[in-house]
């Protein structure tokens, strides 16, 4: 028996979306700055990528940024945006030999409120990915749960059901999501139930196609035959042969619900201030888009990072899934549901 | 005469089958849309404002038929929409919500035909140019721009856009559909200003949906040279271009018909992000100005109107199909 990985682009995926979640928890590790902290804003405002502003401190006052200063007579003249400001020497507190030499740095420049990019994209991500994460558990569950129903429950369940599918899927999901948002107001919380819970009804379908199709297999039958009830043949047989496409649905599920949810805080309705997300941060740039891109630029490739890793995994998953149906694979074993080694392990 | 007509007759009742699926999906649409309706917290009498007075409350009550149990209220509500297709009116302005959408709905068409037309061209030349040499450096390239371009948020890509091609070098307009001064053009000057308009939009759009587009184009182009229909072309000697073209692409259409179709909802997600990137005054702009304003009855019809889209998009599709597949003809 060899043990067989992924192919390679969806390990690639994989370890895109394990650098981005690494990213989101170690935030406070890795951020350079306070996310929030808007220190001497107007001098700070709209830095670009890579500049760097020397900060001067004062006893009893909050401390003041300056592109350049010189020393004239007892006086320091800190060059800013606006001007030449004179402090006396002797109240800088950080004034040492080789003058002042603390410098804020903004690796990928600053937003209007002047607040450091970089730092803002590492939080943001623990927001969007939580985001992605559960609407994507959720439309997970909420699919599989839909799609089990209407497989096992009867003809006139499985009709009602699979028509309120039809119908939902008519809906752009965009507009649904714009209009249950308007009608509900949701926080960030809420925010997970109106994604995933207007993103499952592909899956519902799918799984639900999936599940008939197995119920006809000699190892379900035989499970039927030998007593099992019905809901345990789901459980025990039906559901464990059906994790690989329901892996690649929630692989893609959660770069969608990532990209939902930037388009819904761009158009204002996710994520709220002082709450940011990639969206929300794409969104604030765009009213200085022509002064400062970059506030708007570094999150949306944020935001195309988490997809592609998403979407990479999902069709080095789906290849799998293939490899398995040319007949390479073998049910799943019935004692381990949900086993992930079903489509990692053995081949 | 029989066999001539036979043909004929099957392929009606298949279009009448179509159109009556396509009206029941319709009514189970706008039955989900009075459903989210009904089921969002508050009421639009709050029964406890104390500025409202009882019986005044009653009266409007009874006016707007909010005293009904649930299920009159449904029937009374897709009764107006079915036979006088009555959507109310706005809250905002008073008009009927109708009339509001009629006016917003050929930009969308517009933006939305557009980015079809961008969609598929860019989709058909890029999935040709992978295609002919498979793995090689060009169709990596391809293969990586398809998922980049899926991967992209759209309304970042417009942004970029707007910020590129807008305000640096300068060729196309930053937003709207019209000059401000287009009421003096005349009709044909008029039309220009609206494509000068409209093509960033509409690639920008375009270029975000094209991406499954060049995959399916590609692949279904390299399966097609296995095929006995693809070697055969082979083996009589045909030109690439001319296999491809005229015989792959042939094989390839009925999928890409159907994915044009699958991917309608997606492309109307898409047109109102935007719409709302591009100033864009179409159906997306109408229902987030709705939103911001509280203006139910534009959003809840809005929203159904963007499915009704979609339902005429895949009837569309089906009928097309028809046409197209002889096989199914012949069912």
């Amino acid at each position: 028996m060899r043990r067989s990985s992924l192919p390679r682009p969806a390990r690639a995926g994989a370890w895109i979306l394990a650098c981005l979640a690494v990213l989101a928890v170690a935030a406070p590790l890795l951020a350079p700055y306070d996310p929030a902290a808007q220190l001497d804003a107007a001098e700070s405002s709209r830095r670009p990528p890579l500049s760097s502003l020397l900060v001067v401190r004062t006893e009893g006052a909050e401390p003041r940024l300056a592109e350049r200063v010189s020393v004239e007579g007892d006086d320091l003249v800190l060059l800013r945006r606006s001007g030449s400001v004179r402090l006396p020497l002797g109240s800088v507190t950080n004034y040492g030999k080789h003058g002042v030499t603390e410098r804020r740095r903004a690796w990928l420049g600053t937003d209007a409120l002047g607040r450091d990019l970089l730092s803002r994209l590492l939080y943001g991500a623990r927001i969007s990915l939580t985001i992605g994460l559960l609407a994507a558990a959720l439309a997970l569950t909420a699919g599989t749960a839909v799609g089990s129903l209407a497989a096992t429950g009867g003809r006139f369940v499985d009709q009602f059901l699979m028509r309120t599918v039809d119908g939902l899927l008519c809906f752009p999901h965009l507009a649904l999501v714009l209009l249950l948002a308007a009608l509900y107001r949701p926080g960030t919380w809420l925010l997970v139930i109106l994604i995933g819970g207007t993103g499952w009804m592909g899956l519902a379908r799918l799984v639900r196609a999936e599940i008939l199709r197995l119920k006809q297999e000699p190892f379900a039958l035989a499970a039927a035959a030998a007593g099992r009830s019905p809901a345990g043949v789901l459980v025990r047989h039906l559901l464990p042969n059906a994790t690989t496409p329901l892996l690649i649905d929630a692989s893609l599920r959660v770069g969608g619900s990532i990209l939902v949810e930037a388009a819904l805080s761009f158009l204002g309705l996710g994520v709220q201030p002082p709450q940011a997300s990639w969206g929300s941060m794409i969104a604030e740039g765009q009213s200085h888009l022509t002064t400062a891109w970059w506030i708007a630029a570094f999150p949306g490739l944020m935001v195309a990072a988490a997809v592609i890793g998403s979407s990479l995994l999902a069709d080095g998953l789906s290849d799998r899934l293939a490899g398995l149906r040319a007949g390479k694979g073998r049910p799943a074993r019935a004692r381990a549901p949900w086993a992930i080694r079903t489509w990692l392990g053995q081949t | 005469m029989g066999l001539a007509l036979a043909p004929v007759a099957g392929v009606i009742r298949l279009v009448l089958r179509r159109v009556a699926a396509a009206a029941v999906l319709f009514l189970i649409v706008l039955t989900l849309t009075f459903a989210a309706v009904a089921g969002a917290p508050g009421d639009p009498l709050s029964p406890n404002d104390p500025r409202i007075p009882t019986e005044h409350a009653e009266r409007l009550r009874a006016l707007y038929g909010l005293d009904q149990p649930l299920p009159a209220q449904y029937l009374r509500w897709l009764g107006a929409v079915l036979l006088s297709w009555d959507w109310g009116q706005s809250y905002q302005t008073g008009r009927p919500v109708s009339d509001l959408l009629f006016e917003s709905l050929p930009p969308t068409l517009l933006l939305a035909g557009g980015a079809l037309f961008t969609q598929y061209l860019l989709g058909i030349g890029l999935g040709l140019i992978a295609a002919r040499r498979p793995n090689s450096w060009l169709d990596l390239g391809v293969r990586a721009a398809s998922l980049l371009v899926y991967a992209l948020p759209t309304f970042w890509v417009g942004l970029m856009a707007v910020l590129i091609v807008g305000v640096g070098l300068g060729l196309a307009p930053i937003g709207g559909m019209t000059s401000a001064a287009a009421y003096e053009l005349g009709p044909l000057a008029a039309l220009l200003d609206v494509l000068a308009h409209l093509w960033l939009p509409a690639l920008v759009l375009g270029l975000c949906m094209a991406g499954d587009i060049a995959r399916y184009t590609r692949s279904s182009l390299i399966e097609f040279q296995t095929t006995d229909a693809g070697r055969a072309a082979k083996a009589r000697g045909l030109p690439w271009t001319r296999i491809v073209f005229v015989h792959g692409l042939a094989h390839a259409a009925p999928r890409l018909l159907q994915m044009a179709a699958v991917s309608a909802p997606l492309l109307l997600s898409g047109a109102i992000v935007a719409e709302a990137v591009f100033v864009w005054p179409g159906l997306g702009s109408t229902t987030l100005q709705a939103i911001q304003a509280g203006d139910v009855p534009v959003v809840l019809a809005a929203t159904a109107y963007g499915a009704a889209l979609v339902i005429a998009a895949s009837l569309a599709a089906d009928l097309l199909l028809v046409r197209l597949d002889p096989r199914l003809q012949a069912e």
